[in-house]
């Protein structure tokens, strides 16, 4: 009966109802299936909800500092910085970033996030490197950048997880594993990260480079514009 | 005893949201209500969640999807002028606009590093479970401070920049923590126990691959309807890998968690129920098609799984 909960879930992302309600919906439908009282589920939300606040602090503590100098120009500066450098590209500046990201996961640091270095700085760049003495991007161009940069975050974020320094999810299963009676060490559960971590690198590149290459084919047939004013990646 | 909790930055964050709701119902009128509603209500749950009993925070929560049922947040229209003035501002200010940008992560990394070390006969400094959200919550303000100086910019003005950015993200603010209520509602129901006794008693598990692919499926599949690897590890490790592939078949423990571990992050990528990753950032970056990141994702999430199947299938049975 609990698995009403699921269909509830399939159905509802499949035609596309509000993504809110239909969770709210699978969870009643689990929880009333599995015979739970409406009490119980409301404080299974409830506390719940209180207790993962932390998922939401990155936003809303962030992004008053984020706004203010977005205000005054920040994305414009960001997009300058990098407007220099003649190797570079959209993609290759996504490669970078990822690779510095898995670097820093790798040792159990976070440093990036969407709010932080996604929106204010790596897409702004990627932009700016794919239209510079060009007219501005078309609209289904530049949002396919922005979406490769939010990517670049997560797989940068997810594929070098405590390689080195096991902090979450290497405890986790070391966890799981001696609930179980099987004892493993912690090192070694991190080290085997280590060849996934690099085949992220290496498909990453591949993803980038094919985002490359159709920048490259809209510069090719696109009119020049070196005289026009830049306009601001995002409004 | 502990000096600083990481609840006074979840405070700071409520009064912040109520900050938010006060300015667009004095902007907007009768237009913002919803928005107005919707950031009040989700200020109180910042502000006083802890102190509530969880079936009310669960009753606003639920009220909460209501009011974005019934009205919709309209993020603000850009104003033209404005990209005259950023550029502008982007000549004048120069690099210094970068400072803030970059003292974030700075002072959350050392943060992170020092509190925990600073303690003493009976008190810390912060919990150690804490440190992290402490750490992130003082790298926020010092960069809030930081940009305010530079800027010379006031108060009202960070409420109204931060409220502009909260807009564009909209209801999916609130998805990753309604979703983690799911997850525990999943849980407890026994949802994951439920989908790998069924894998297991269906599939032919005596053939080692077999078991390979339906774990690292498993994970991925488990990630795709609950949006977290975390959650799916537990189930599918207990359920299919110790009994199939290390029991059965004599795997490696440590090969078999590692590479099932990352097929399941494969799947977060292709979920929208991981609303952090996948949704937030869409409608952060102002992207028309909400599934934009996902469509991005994916055929690296299979390439990738791919991967993972195939190395553990060559290591987990090596010796």
């Amino acid at each position: 009966m609990a698995l009403v909960g699921i269909l509830v879930m399939v159905v509802g992302l499949v035609l596309r109802w509000n993504t809110l309600l239909v969770v709210v919906l699978a969870g009643f439908a689990t929880g009333l299936g599995a015979g739970f009282s409406v009490r119980e589920i409301l404080g299974m939300v409830g506390s719940l909800f209180v207790e993962n606040r932390f998922m939401s602090l990155p936003i809303v503590l962030l992004l008053p500092a984020i706004g203010l100098l977005e205000r005054f120009g920040l994305q414009e500066r960001a997009a300058g910085l990098i407007a220099g450098i003649s190797r570079a590209t959209a993609g290759r500046v996504m490669w970078v970033y990822q690779a510095l990201r898995q670097a820093g996961s790798m040792v159990g640091l976070t440093i990036g996030g969407h709010a932080a270095m996604v929106r204010p700085l790596v897409a702004p760049m990627a932009e700016a490197l794919a239209q510079t003495g060009r007219a501005p991007l078309p609209r289904e161009l530049s949002h396919r950048i922005r979406a490769h940069a939010a990517a670049a975050e997560n797989w940068g974020n997810f594929f070098a997880d405590d390689i080195l320094v096991a902090i979450g999810p290497v405890l986790l299963m070391k966890g799981v594993l001696e609930s179980a009676g099987v004892s493993v060490s912690v090192v070694e559960l991190g080290l085997w990260g280590l060849p996934t971590a690099v085949m992220a690198l290496v498909l990453a590149a591949w993803r980038y480079r094919l985002l490359d290459r159709d920048i490259a084919r809209w510069r090719a047939s696109g009119p020049s514009t070196e005289s026009r004013a830049r306009e601001g990646p995002i409004p | 005893m502990k000096l600083l909790s990481s609840e006074v930055f979840f405070v700071a964050a409520g009064v912040g949201l109520i900050a938010v709701a006060v300015r667009l119902l004095r902007s907007t009128g009768a237009e913002g209500w919803t928005g107005a509603m919707f950031y009040g209500l989700l200020g109180l749950i910042f502000c006083l969640g802890r102190h509530l009993p969880p079936e009310w925070v669960g009753g606003m929560v639920v009220a909460l999807v209501l009011v974005l049922a019934r009205g919709r947040i309209k993020p603000p229209a850009p104003a033209a002028e404005e990209a005259e003035f950023r550029r502008a501002s982007a000549a004048r200010l120069g690099h210094r606009l970068l400072v803030p940008a970059l003292l974030i992560p700075l002072v959350v990394l050392s943060a992170g590093w020092l509190l925990p070390r600073i303690r003493g006969d009976g008190w810390v400094m912060v919990a150690a479970k804490e440190a992290n959200q402490v750490a992130l919550g003082l790298g926020c303000l010092a960069g809030l401070v930081a940009a305010m100086k530079i800027t010379r910019a006031g108060p009202r003005a960070a409420v109204d920049e931060g409220g502009r950015l909260l807009l564009t993200v909209g209801w999916a603010l609130i998805l990753p923590q309604v979703l983690a209520g799911l997850g525990g509602i999943f849980a407890r129901a026994g949802i994951g126990e439920l989908i790998s006794q069924g894998m297991g008693a269906v599939l032919p598990m005596q053939w080692a691959w077999i078991a390979v692919v339906a774990y690292c499926g498993g994970m991925a599949m488990f990630t795709l309807v609950m949006g977290n690897a975390f959650a799916a590890f537990p189930v599918m490790t207990l359920g299919i890998g110790l009994p199939f592939i290390v029991r059965q078949h004599g795997g490696d423990p440590a090969v078999m968690s590692a590479f099932g571990m990352l097929s399941g992050y494969c799947g977060t990528l292709m979920t929208p129920m991981a609303a952090n990753f996948n949704l937030v950032p869409a409608l952060l970056l102002e992207l028309e098609d909400r599934r934009a990141v996902i469509k991005a994702q994916v055929p690296f999430a299979l390439a990738l799984w791919s991967f993972n199947v195939l190395a553990m299938g060559l290591l987990v049975f090596r010796q």
